[in-house]
């Protein structure tokens, strides 16, 4: 297959340099590629498709008619990762969620960092997912945030910077572990020679995780089970991927009963105890006799189990106060605050708005800036400046000014770009980086992660509900004296 | 692993045992078309009544009236394979089977899901070639992929309480289809059934054999068509794999390894449903069934199958907390 003609575009591209040769760690991959007969990406390609639809590797399409699935578009071009940025990154997250973690449990108890005034009260105050009903509560080892999915983005000048924390119900994890699948099925051939780490061990350390947050009247043999909103959730493949992974039961609001001070589930021989559970349903939704009333997904009295200490639950419920992306603004003060260190993995710079300053800014850079809404996730609520018409940037001016405390806006970043198969050509595209880490005894950082892509040419939005895609993220093991020490 | 004695959730053991019983019923819709367009070839003069058993077969005979009217080939072949409105098409089961699987994926094996799930994307590809000639073609891949969907249960799944549900579903629903056929063929043919068999009527009972795949081990064990004998062969065999009685004694198997009580007892109502009834069938010489009237007994049969159904539900499926143990051990 032919390369000559791949154009960087002047973007920073993770598989070639600015002069437009391969970067060390992706000549091998290059190689191969370059050894195909035309169409034999294509055809592999393909031939990935195909095993998506049949293995059923599917998300439901919100909006959509009912019961659309789709598959989430998977290329067949890997992100490389090498092993010394990738120590970099395993230590920045793991001081990172360290940070957000001593915060969100400082915030729902002395509330120290709010006294000594790093971050303004009322910020706490306002924030969407800041939840009252959880002052107080003592989550086993302290720990909020057992799973996250932080996003990471390069931007041209090289930097990797976090772009958003997930620290609620993150989801994608099942693709970075059927992406290896399909491309060690689709195209063995590329792995050659390459010391690639294995991701296949996540479901046993999540698994582990999960008993190691056992209440203590369990702790010798607890019940963990996933608890799912339903099979038309759009990330149900993954709730049902990962408890047939770990071997648990994988549960909805409807099989669970509050009896005698404990959460069971309704089984056939009766009510078992559940000891652990794994929610991918959000806070709002959990209990309607503490959060909304109307929720038919969730279990009524969970919340005063999860209080007394007789459930432990994964995420913590409340943690979402840290999604807040005015409170992401502080995560580096917070990083100052709580570890005495000084950030190694950057934020973007954020402006704003309630700042009287930053909105001004914002307001007169509209075409220029990334506008966000401070509390949605999946590329909605969201203005792409330079992408953006008069009467978009009109809108969101209005909504601004309206509700400042809302909004904040970070300059366009310039997004990495990895080649992707675009008809039978490669054509670059931009992409973003999402480990998971866990956190029970210690933190844990999976050694790769789902990098999403945007398909559409020249699209900075890689969200899968906004026509984007993911691939292969390959984190390479350390050569023999190099960084990183893990087996 | 921290559950490896926890028993199965209600929803995923009624989910298990529905995805069976549809998968079941698909085959045996499929296996009835096939033969009853084998047998239009054979007798080609009578294709007025060819229809109607069919549709009096599949239990829907009066939503069938109510859209279609009169029994013709092609609306009776669109209203069995391909209508969406019809909760018991072909297509109807495979989605249900489908949604069913889909609800319990981390409980089965992945191979099973993936057969459940391609049968279902290939039918829906197919939809377009409802009338063409294809459609034996259709039906063949159709019974052959629910017998592999059956061969990689039993061979990728662990024998646990979610396969024995699953079993109950395949054996009550089999037993149950094949009981229909049987009364609605016996009922068209009744009239000669005292007659000496006319070349004609081996035609139509040797279909009937084949509609539930019963015609070669008929042959084996009672060689000539009989009436009797084919009465005998596919309500009280015990060996062969569609013949109500072998049907009801694998579900009973079944529903005592879920409930642990020991065979000969009986401890929950559905038991006390089925124990009895497959102890009758133990019993029961052919004599007395055609004595009563096989209609009659069929019917009487049915129903009772019809109450393990509701039964399991009780049981298993949708009992309210207040009915159920409480938690065990240390939750008290």
């Amino acid at each position: 297959m032919e390369l000559n003609s791949y154009q960087t575009d002047g973007f920073y591209d993770e598989v070639f340099d600015t002069d437009g040769k391969a970067r060390e760690e992706a000549r091998l991959l290059l190689e191969t590629i370059e050894s195909l007969e035309d169409g034999e990406l294509l055809r592999c390609q393909r031939v990935a498709e195909a095993l998506l639809l049949q293995m059923g590797i599917t998300f439901n399409v919100y909006g959509d008619s009912a019961g659309t699935e789709r598959i989430f578009p998977f290329d067949l071009i890997p992100r490389i990762v090498t092993a010394e940025e990738w120590d970099w990154v395993e230590r920045g997250l793991k001081q990172r969620i360290h940070a957000l973690n001593e915060f969100i449990d400082d915030i729902y108890h002395d509330q120290k960092i709010l006294k000594d005034k790093v971050i303004p009260e009322e910020i706490i105050k306002s924030a969407t997912f800041y939840r009252p009903q959880c002052r107080g509560v003592n989550p086993p080892g302290r720990v909020w945030c057992h799973i996250t999915g932080t996003d990471l983005v390069r931007h041209g000048d090289g930097q990797i910077y976090v772009l958003e924390d997930n620290l609620r119900v993150p989801s994608g994890v099942s693709y970075v572990l059927e992406n290896r699948d399909l491309m060690k099925r689709t195209f063995p051939r590329v792995f050659a020679g390459l010391k690639v780490r294995p991701v296949d061990i996540y479901p046993s350390k999540l698994l582990e995780m999960l008993e190691s947050i056992a209440p203590p009247h369990a702790a010798n043999k607890p019940t963990v089970v996933l608890l799912t909103p339903g099979m038309y959730n759009s990330a149900y493949f993954e709730h049902s991927f990962l408890a047939q992974r770990m071997g648990i039961q994988l549960v909805e609001g409807r099989d669970l009963v509050v009896q005698d001070g404990y959460v069971c589930m309704r089984t056939t021989k009766g009510l078992r105890r559940v000891d652990v559970i794994y929610r991918r349903l959000d806070d709002d939704f959990l209990d309607p006799q503490v959060f909304r009333p109307d929720s038919l997904l969730g279990v009524p009295g969970i919340m005063d189990v999860y209080r007394a200490g007789k459930v432990s639950l994964a995420n913590a419920p409340g943690n979402g106060v840290a999604d807040d992306k005015v409170v992401y603004a502080y995560v580096p003060d917070m990083i100052r605050y709580y570890e005495g260190a000084e950030p190694i993995l950057p934020n973007v710079p954020t402006y704003l708005c309630w700042r009287d300053a930053d909105r001004q800014h914002v307001l007169q850079n509209l075409d220029k800036l990334v506008v966000k809404s401070a509390n949605e996730a999946g590329g909605y609520g969201m203005l792409v400046g330079p992408h953006s018409t008069a009467a978009q940037r009109e809108e969101f001016a209005a909504k601004i000014t309206e509700k400042p405390r809302n909004y904040i806006a970070q300059p366009t970043l310039a997004l990495s770009r990895v080649p992707t198969l675009i008809e039978d050509k490669l054509e670059g595209r931009h992409v973003d980086l999402r480990p998971y880490i866990l956190y029970g005894k210690e933190i844990y950082v999976l050694p790769g992660g789902l990098t999403r892509v945007a398909l559409r040419k020249g699209s900075l939005v890689v969200n899968s509900s906004q026509g984007g895609g993911s691939k292969d993220t390959w984190v390479l093991a350390p050569t023999e004296g190099g960084a990183g020490n893990e087996q | 692993m921290s559950n490896e004695t926890a028993p199965l959730l209600s929803r995923a053991a009624e989910a298990v045992y529905w995805m069976a019983r549809y998968i079941e019923r698909a085959e045996n819709v499929a296996r009835f078309i096939d033969v009853n367009l084998h047998l239009q070839l054979d007798l080609p003069l009578e294709p007025a009544h060819q229809w109607q058993p069919l549709i009096d077969t599949s239990g829907d005979a009066s939503t069938y009236l109510e859209r279609h009217g009169k029994a013709k080939k092609s609306t009776v072949i669109k209203f069995l394979v391909w209508e969406t409105k019809n909760l018991n098409s072909i297509s109807s089961c495979l989605r249900a089977a489908r949604e069913n699987a889909r609800s319990v994926r981390e409980i089965i094996s992945s191979e099973m899901w993936e057969q459940v799930n391609s049968m279902y994307l290939k039918i829906q590809t197919q939809r377009a070639l409802a009338e063409s000639e294809r459609l034996p073609e259709i039906l063949r891949a159709i019974r052959l992929g629910c017998h592999m969907f059956e061969g990689i249960t039993d061979s990728t799944m662990s024998y646990n309480e979610a396969w024995h549900f699953l079993r109950l579903g395949r054996q009550l629903e089999r037993a149950d289809k094949t009981s229909r056929i049987l009364d609605v063929k016996y009922f068209m043919l009744l009239p000669s059934a005292n007659s000496v068999g006319t070349p004609y009527d081996d035609i139509h009972w040797a279909a009937v054999l084949k509609s539930v795949s019963g015609f070669e081990m008929y042959r084996k064990k009672h060689g000539r068509i009989a009436p009797r004998s084919i009465v005998e062969f596919l309500v009280l065999d015990r060996e062969f794999p569609r013949a109500i009685r072998h049907c009801l004694r694998a579900a009973d198997e079944s529903l005592h390894a879920i409930t642990g009580t020991p065979m000969g007892s009986c401890h929950y109502p559905s038991e006390r449903t089925l124990a009895p009834l497959r102890a009758e069938l133990d019993y029961t010489p052919v004599e007395s069934i055609i004595n009563q009237g096989l209609h009659e007994y069929l019917d009487a049969l049915q129903g009772r199958m019809n109450t393990i159904d509701d039964g399991l539900a009780r049981d298993f499926f949708h009992a309210a907390p207040d009915d159920l143990p409480a938690a065990e051990g240390d939750a008290a």
